[in-house]
Parts: structure tokens; sequence; C-alpha cells
């Protein structure tokens, strides 16, 4: 609902809209006004010109003050369209002079000029004309000649005129929204989808990148965007590069040390106390380093992607059993392995899986350590402390440490992030949560 | 004996030394071509070849030897590259074991490609123009002796005990290569398509080893 109100598309129109409206009516009101005062004076000039032409040429036969048939004979000059009074007598023929208005018969007795007025007070418009006749000194003679004429022809005229200025401006209405609507899109699906771009690239898809069309700013943008993209891919690139670098260069000198700590194992026992014990710790350690080594390449495989998946049809109960069995733990792990429950997997990788899972459970969880196959799911489940809630998002980031108290791990640091990307690669995923009955429930979902 | 083709003179002195210690002989060499040359001279029973070698490389050391001994081999790969192994493989290779390796793992793959070929008490079997002689461990094709390495011979008798039945590349691995568990079932793959170059009339339309598509191979002639 707020991008619908707040949207670029919305505001657009809205602005494309106003400036229309405001155009036409402006336009038509303008023409229209134009339009109105020509017409109307036109109407008014051609009743009024010969109108004031007839009463100048009587004027002059007429004796002031003028009898009654003077009157008559004025108004009878003036073809009846209009009434003459004197001081309260008026003229037998032409209209009943009441129709002129009370303020203006007043300013007539002492105007000079002819006095005319627009009113709208009836159904129709009509225009009252009063002439005052003047002696030869200019002072009024107390003659007035009343005329009125209704401009019903002229209104028509008038209103169909503004009835066709309000078509055009209805009818360029959707024009304008339309071309709106228009501009809009242009606008809009670029950076639609430079923000899809942009959402990918912050989901860790680095490689995303947008085609640049056209040569505006919008296309400026999307140049700038792909080009901050290849740099964060490249030194993204660059530092994972490293860290398989450092991996391998630690690789040689790792298998000779590797290669003798069963020769330093086996004769500690017949060394001095110090350098038995020295020489176990070398041994020891050396065997976690090889094991993190191990790990960090592992991890920079699935990170260049030269990982592959060899994919066959496995009993996943039966490949359960085989992990818990080839590590020793049958014995320290309540196993619910139903067989029957094919799945199509690679077979390593599920062992790597399955492997880190009930470790980690066994390592850091509490007995008992519980191991579920269902359709397609492995469930891991301990009755340790849990996972607090501010680790569970970061549990398969790589040498997370829940604990951090513990200063390192017995582990890598890396076996649930290599847990979780070999579930990737297959298409699956690992959930990490906390049971409501307290302990640990890591599940492994394998796509059917 | 076992012949250590190293750069590494720290990893060289410290296999040789756990190797020595598990009892066996080791001659080292430290590039590709003098292990070819000691190969001939010494005839060792297995061979232990890292990949990342200076002048000729370990793929085409394995080649080389290849083609003068059926030796075991089996290779050391620096990356544990996927790319690495497959062609580690088909350049001949019976087993692989990356690095850092653990002398324990490399003992035990030295220790079961050895003892790969045991000859048994029984009579000699005739598939198609193929004589199989269980007893004197050797293979004739129209009548002519295929060099087949240990491997190879190996798996070739496994998968003639049974003809007509499927096996598992995973039952396979356990009976040839004796990896209990996590077999790389590429070695099975490699090793077929080596043995079918050498046993078969036309190698791309296999009449004694068919793949069994999703499941693993059957031996049995046309």
């Amino acid at each position: 609902m707020r991008s619908l109100l707040r949207g670029l598309r919305p505001r657009l129109m809205a602005a494309f809209l106003l400036l229309t409206v405001l155009g036409a009516v402006g336009a038509a009101g303008a023409s229209y006004a134009t339009a109105r005062t020509l017409l109307l004076e036109d109407a008014q000039d051609s009743f009024m010109n010969p109108l004031v032409q007839n009463v100048r040429e009587y004027a002059q036969r007429l004796t002031v003050p003028p009898s009654q048939r003077d009157l008559d004979d004025f108004a009878a000059f003036l073809r009846g369209s209009s009434v003459v009074t004197f001081e309260g007598m008026r003229s037998g023929n032409g209209p009943d002079p009441s129709f002129v208005p009370a303020e203006m018969r007043e300013m007539l007795e002492s105007s000079r000029t002819i006095l005319w007025q627009r009113r709208t007070d009836m159904i129709n418009p009509y225009v009252v004309v009063g002439i005052p006749l003047l002696r030869a000194d200019g002072t009024p003679t107390g003659v007035e000649v009343w005329a009125v004429t209704e401009l019903t022809a002229t209104q028509t005229a008038i209103n169909s005129f503004s009835t066709a200025a309000w078509v055009g401006v209805s009818l360029v209405v959707p024009l304008a929204l339309g071309l709106a609507l228009f501009t809009a899109r242009g606008v809009l699906r670029p950076v639609r989808r430079l923000g899809a771009a942009a959402r990918a690239l912050g989901s860790g898809r680095l490689d995303t990148r947008v085609d640049v069309r056209g040569s505006d700013e919008l296309a400026d943008l999307a140049r700038t965007f792909n080009a901050a993209a290849e740099q964060l891919e490249a030194s993204q690139a660059a530092s994972r590069r490293f860290v398989a670098d450092v991996s391998h260069e630690l690789r040689t000198p790792l298998t000779a040390m590797n290669a003798v700590t069963g020769v330093l194992d086996e004769d500690a026992g017949t060394l001095p106390p110090d350098t038995a014990v020295a020489a176990r710790l070398v041994s020891a350690e050396t065997r976690k380093l090889t094991r993190l080594v191990n790990d960090l390449m592992e991890i920079s495989r699935f990170d260049e992607g030269r990982n592959l998946l060899e994919l066959d049809d496995w009993d996943l109960g039966t490949a359960v059993r085989d992990t818990l069995a080839a590590r020793g733990w049958t014995g320290s792990v309540e196993a619910s392995l139903p067989e029957g429950v094919v799945v199509r997997v690679d077979r390593r990788r599920l062992d790597v899986i399955v492997a880190n899972l009930v470790g980690n459970a066994l390592k850091h969880g509490g007995v008992p350590v519980r191991v579920t196959v269902r359709p397609g799911v492995v469930e891991v489940a301990d009755h340790g402390p849990g996972i607090p809630a501010d680790a569970l998002p970061h549990i398969f980031d790589r040498f997370y440490k829940a604990d951090t108290a513990r200063s390192r791990s017995e582990g890598s640091g890396l076996g649930l992030a290599i847990a979780w990307e070999n579930a990737r690669l297959h298409g699956g995923s690992i959930e990490a949560a906390n049971a409501p009955g307290g302990g640990a429930v890591f599940r492994l979902r394998l796509p059917s | 004996m076992v012949l250590l083709v190293e750069d590494d003179p720290s990893v060289r002195e410290g296999l040789g030394l756990a190797l020595r210690r598990q009892g066996h002989e080791v001659r080292a060499a430290p590039t590709g071509e003098e292990g070819v040359e000691r190969l001939r001279e010494s005839r060792p029973d297995i061979v232990v070849l890292d990949i990342m070698l200076p002048g000729i490389d370990g793929f085409e050391t394995c080649r080389r030897m290849r083609s003068h001994a059926e030796v075991p081999i089996i290779m050391l790969t620096a990356r544990g590259d996927d790319f690495d192994v497959v062609a580690g493989l088909e350049a001949g290779a019976d087993d692989y074991v990356v690095k850092p390796v653990e002398p324990r793992v490399l003992e035990a793959r030295i220790r079961a490609v050895l003892r790969r070929t045991v000859s048994e008490p029984s009579s000699v079997e005739r598939h198609g123009s193929l004589l199989i002689d269980r007893a004197g461990l050797q293979v004739l094709k129209n009548d002519v002796k295929v060099a087949l390495t240990p491997t190879e011979l190996k798996l070739l008798l496994e998968l003639s005990r049974t003809p007509g039945r499927v096996l598992t590349r995973q039952q396979i691995l356990e009976a040839v290569w004796e990896h209990d568990y996590l077999g790389d079932s590429r070695l099975v793959d490699a090793c077929v398509q080596r043995l079918r170059a050498k046993i078969e009339d036309v190698p791309g339309e296999p009449g004694y080893v068919h793949t069994v598509r999703g499941f693993g191979y059957r031996f049995g002639p046309r």
C-alpha cells in the first residue's frame, strides 16, 4: 500500500495530471473569457448602436417638456423595443419600465452618458440600456429612453463554447495519464531491474550484472552498478584465492610433519618426560592443524565452485548407520534409522554432513544424542543447553563460536559451515533450532 | 619395496621414515624422470607418486611408468581437486591419497593395493575370447596374454566371479580397493575404462564389462 501511494509512478502521474489540467483549464478558460467578452460586446453593439442612432435622430424634433403624445410618438419611432419616460409619465407602447432596476434609474438622473447593464437575475441573461436626453448645454432634460433585450442566442453560443472547452480538457486528461504511465515505465523498469540486481548482490550473488540500455542517467547508473559489482567480485575472489593459496602452501610442510607424528607418538614413551610431553604436544597439534588446513581447502573449493556432486541412490538409514559405525559412535548415539528411505545423494558428502552434525552434538550438546531418519530428513538432536538465540543465525558461519569463553574449539571451527555447504550443493538445507523440551536440533533436508 | 617420487625433501624424508617404520624398504626420487629410471632398475612393488613435480608432472610420470610396467601406483594429490583426481586416475593411477596425508591412511592403501593379487585354486574359465586363469593370475585374449595391473586383474576377477550379476560401485570398491566406506566411485569408473581398453574387442561397445546405469557394472560376454 505504501509503495502504491508513495511510489514514483503515482507521483509522476499526479504531476502530469496536474500540469495537464492546469494547462488545459488555463488555455480553455482564457479563450472562453475572451470569446465570451467578444460575443457579448458584439451582441450589445448590434442592439445598442441602431438604438442610439434612432434616439439621436428623434431627439432633435422633441420638444421639452414632452406631452404624452410626444412620448408615444418617440417610442413608436423606436419601433416598440423601448419605453420613453419623463417625470412619472411613460410612453404607452414599449415594455413596462419596472424592468429597470432602481439603482440604474437613480444613476441615470445625474448621468450624461448612456448607461447599460448586463443582468442575470432572470432565467436568461439580458441587457438593460438607459439613454438620457440632454440639452444643448449638457444638462439632462428628464426624458429617458429605456430599452431591454435578451441575450439568449449569445448565451447559447457561449455555453456551447465552454462545453467544447470542457470536452477538450477531458480528452486531454487520459492522454496525459497515458503519457505519465509510459514515462513512469521508462524510468521504473530500469530502476526495478537495478533494485532486483542490488538485492541479488546483497544476498551474496556477486556475479550479478544488469543490462545497460541506452545512454541516459539510468544507463550510467547501471554501468556504475556493474563496475561496483565487478570490483566486489574481484576483491572477494582475491581474498578467497589468498586463503586457498595459504592453505596450499601449508600443505607440503604439514605433510612432512604429519608423516612423522606417528613416530613421535610411538617413541614418546622412551623419551625424557619433558621431551615426551613436547613430542606428544607437537604431534597432537600437527593433527589439529592438518584438520584445519583440510577444512580450509574444502571451504575454498566450495567458494570457487570446484566441488562436484557424484549422485547415486542410497538408503538413507543404512548410510547414516555406516557413518556412525565408521567413527565408533554407534554406542554413544540413540539412533532411529528405518530402512527403505532412498535418497539421491553424493555418499561421501552425506557422510561429511552427518559426521559433522553428530560430532558437533557430541562435542557441544549433551547426552543423549539422538539421530532420526525420516523421508528426506536426517535429524540430530541433543539434550544440552541448546543454542543461544543470538547465536542461532550465525551457527553455520565460519569459525563462529556460540560460546565465546571457549577460545579454541577442538574442531576446525569449519565443520558446520562445511556441512551446510555440502547440503546446499545437494540442493538441500540444514536448519538449526532449539527443541521445545531443551537441547539443539539440527535438521538436514535433502531434495526428494 | 616402495618407490617414493616426491620433490619436497622434508616430505620425502618424513614419508620415507614413516614407511620404513611400517616395515617397507623405501627408494626415493625427487623428479618424475628419476622416478621412471628408478622404476626400471629397481622393480618396486608399489609407487607412491606426487602430482606436483618439477619437470614432467605426476600425470606424465604415471603414464610413462605405466608404459613400462604394471606396477600399482598411488597418487599424492596436492590439491584434492576433482580435476586432479580424475586426471590422475585417467593417467593410470590405482588409488590416490590427498595431502596432507595421514600415514595410517597411506599405509592402509598401500597394504590394500599390495594385497590385490592373490592366486586362487580355481579352474581356468573361458568367457568368449577371454581366458581367465585364477590360479596362474593371468588373462589371455585370443590366446595372447593381456598385461593387466594388479588392480585391473583383481577387478576383472571380482566381476567375472559372478557373471550376469550386477555389482554396485560400492561393492566393487570394498572388494577390490578395500575401502571400507566413503569410497570414491571414480576409482571404479576409471579402472573399468582401462580394463575395457585392454580386453574389449571394441572399447566403445563393451562386450564383457557392461555399465548398468545408476547401479554399477555387470560382467558377461554377449
